[in-house]
């Protein structure tokens, strides 16, 4: 009887053991957090937040602007007790609740050929392809520099197959939750037999270690050393290209020898200039996947267009342009650079249209309105740079009002004139800078999209 | 300067009376201001809930069961923007962002209260105090430069949220610490106000125990 419990208790302590190691494998956690006990030998407990000669720094998210610290007095340790501010939605990092960093092996499961997708690659696209798998193999770091529309997804296909099938665990991390919401169930359908997690603020399946992870940058503070592949989409999209507490978490939640690959359409300047001079390893695709050149954008001078509104007048040139999507029924977004100029002007565009509609970043009806888009029940949009990326929507113009304002930059620029022709049937369309004295930003956009045009041209990626 | 809120960097609008009065310059932006709701206007004069009626339904319902909470006064509405704040503040525990409210509470109560009074914090049970750090109550509290009183204990762990409305009304969820309240005129203060069974409840241990004049003071109304 007794050797019975003593075994069945040996049992109990097994599975929970393994239970505990499911759960802590690759992870950084608040002890806080923790309400079982863990084995000792396969963690490391760290202070979360360290002094320094300028002060704190918190070791999970790399803050060290001394604003964004503050203290309180603890009723956990009765002291006067510092905390981050700057992770704080993520668990409170305070000087009493320290970090516990799993060190023990991380359990791998490999499954074979995982892939099941019929999709045809493009030579662009299949070059880009077989570079990616390369640099997974070899462990390297890859940027593949894609024009908006070139099917970047596609193109991790076959890597993410090689890895899987290696039994390596990979982490597709981007910037924002609308992203990893709508990359999730693409890669679960061509991967069906994988297990995989979407991790965002609320999602339900926080804390798991999976195979294949989408998670947005900011998730990856849970995690250490835990993936051998690393995809960071959209590299030079807010907040990631802002904040560096993002890159920090992609250094600290990928295994030391690991492949890291950037998917980015407008690498920042210094990294352009890096791939020029050979200092980093890249990839690109500088043509669609149906073949089309990308619509160039053209300049139009807009006069002083802040100082009309004042009137409540719009230039004439804008009105005109507005009148023509309206009269040919083609459908248009329109960026304006912020929100309250945004909540001022639809209501005036509503008397040419009244169907006209503004979304913003905070927008709760931000969903609604794009699908009533997307379905065709409102001609012209009004938007913030939010939906400079991600929304596609076939046969669209596009244009930018007030384009020399500082939020347009480059990447900015080039992300919103990716928006207009990218389905097959409609590759062309138009694409209008309004504005009020060109900046060099919108010289280096059209420049960029120009140059890559050349490019596809000079290795025969387009049928003209 | 940095919102305390949305981190993001303002610039305030210099003038005089900064530089010739002892006014504090605001710690957040004037577009995370602009979402709280200060409660003005018609409000019921018992619980500071938005109404026309001078008296609202639920304060005739508590006179009826001889309440001797005298009156409740609330800072803010309770909306979305509200919510997300308070769930960063307690849940989180981001306690720093008690600063965006120190102007408007210290406003409030002085309008409405005298400066003889002892504050009564709500407790939370030892857990939930080990769980967040701090009490978001005493918090509140202590933006007030008076004395506070500990005058109760909890001894149900459930979180209030997390009940139904015949639940918050039926079983107890204080008992009194022993503190010394007879004669004294008490101001209990809370983070929300939504059915009230919590503040009732308190004032009227509180009385039991030799209190006088028991109002209660919350930061939201909902």
């Amino acid at each position: 009887m007794i050797s019975a419990n003593r075994r069945s208790g040996r049992l109990v302590h097994f599975f929970f053991s393994g239970v505990i190691r499911l759960y802590m494998a690759g992870k950084q956690l608040l002890k806080s957090g923790l309400s079982f006990p863990y084995d000792e030998k396969y963690v490391q407990v760290v202070e979360s937040i360290v002094k320094t000669k300028k002060g704190y720094r918190c070791v999970r998210c790399d803050n060290e602007d001394q604003q964004l610290f503050a203290s309180f007095p603890c009723a956990r340790c009765g002291r006067i007790c510092t905390y981050c501010r700057k992770c704080v939605t993520m668990g409170r990092c305070s000087e009493c609740n320290p970090l516990v960093i799993w060190t023990g092996p991380i359990p791998s499961t490999s499954f074979s050929s995982p892939l099941k997708w019929s999709g045809k690659l493009s030579p662009a696209q299949q070059l880009a392809s077989d570079e990616v798998c390369h640099a997974i193999d070899r462990n390297d770091s890859l940027l593949v520099w894609a024009v908006c529309g070139a099917g970047k997804t596609e193109v991790l296909f076959a890597g993410i197959d090689l890895a899987l099938s290696h039994g390596k665990r990979v982490c597709i991390a981007a910037p924002r939750t609308d992203v990893v919401l709508e990359l999730a169930p693409r890669l679960a359908s061509v991967f069906p037999s994988v297990d995989m997690a979407a991790l965002y603020g609320g999602s339900q399946d926080r804390g798991k270690l999976a195979s294949l992870t989408v998670a947005t940058t900011h998730q990856l503070l849970r995690y250490y050393r835990a993936f051998d592949v690393m995809i960071v989409d959209e590299v030079d999209a807010f907040p990631y290209s802002v904040d560096p507490m993002l890159s920090y978490a992609v250094e600290r939640a990928r295994k030391p020898t690991s492949s890291l690959i950037y998917l980015t359409a407008t690498p920042n300047e210094q990294w352009q200039h890096e791939v020029k001079s050979g200092k980093r390893k890249a990839v690109m695709i500088p043509a669609r996947y149906h073949r089309h050149p990308l619509p160039v954008p053209t300049f139009e001078w807009c006069g002083n267009w802040q100082k009309k509104w004042r009137h409540h007048r719009l230039p004439l040139c804008v009105i005109q342009w507005l009148h023509a999507r309206l009269s040919q029924k083609k459908q248009a977004f329109l960026f304006v650079p912020h929100i309250e100029f945004l909540q001022q002007v639809v209501p005036y565009l509503q008397q040419f249209h009244p169907l006209i509609e503004g979304v913003h970043a905070e927008d709760p009806k931000r969903k609604e309105k794009v699908l009533a888009f997307r379905r065709g029940h409102i001609p012209i949009l009004v938007t913030t740079t939010i939906l400079e990326r991600g929304v596609t929507v076939p046969n669209i113009d596009v244009a930018v009002f007030g384009a020399e304002q500082p939020i347009f930059t480059e990447s900015a620029l080039v992300q919103i004139a990716g928006r207009v022709g990218r389905s097959a049937q409609y590759p062309t369309g138009d694409i209008r800078f309004f504005h009020f004295g060109k900046t060099k930003a919108m010289v280096k956009a059209k420049r960029h999209i120009v140059r890559m045009n050349d490019e596809a041209r000079k290795r025969g990626l387009l049928d003209e | 300067m940095k919102c305390v809120i949305c981190h993001d960097d303002w610039m305030p609008k210099m003038s005089f009376s900064i530089f010739l009065t002892l006014r504090q310059e605001d710690v957040c932006c004037p577009r995370c201001r602009a979402r709280f709701i200060r409660l003005e206007g018609n409000r019921c004069e018992r619980c500071s809930r938005l109404i026309d009626q001078a008296v609202c339904e639920d304060c005739i319902a508590w006179e009826k069961r001889k309440s001797v909470l005298k009156q409740n006064v609330s800072v803010y509405m309770y909306n979305d923007w509200m919510k997300e704040v308070m769930n960063r503040f307690k849940f989180r525990g981001d306690y720093a962002l008690i600063e965006a409210f120190r102007h408007d509470v210290r406003a409030v109560f002085s309008k409405h209260f005298s400066s003889d009074v002892c504050l009564v914090p709500i407790p939370l049970s030892p857990s939930r105090l080990a769980e967040r750090g701090f009490n978001q109550a005493e918090a509140i509290a202590s933006l007030l430069p008076l004395p506070m009183i500990f005058a109760l204990r909890r001894i149900d762990d459930e979180k209030q949220s997390k009940k139904t409305r015949r639940e918050r009304f039926t079983g107890r969820k204080f008992c009194l610490t022993g503190e010394n309240v007879a004669e004294k005129r008490i101001v209990i203060v809370d983070d929300i106000y939504t059915t009230g069974a919590t503040v009732h409840e308190a004032a009227k241990l509180l009385y039991d125990a030799g209190a006088r004049d028991i109002c209660s003071f919350t930061l939201i109304r909902s």
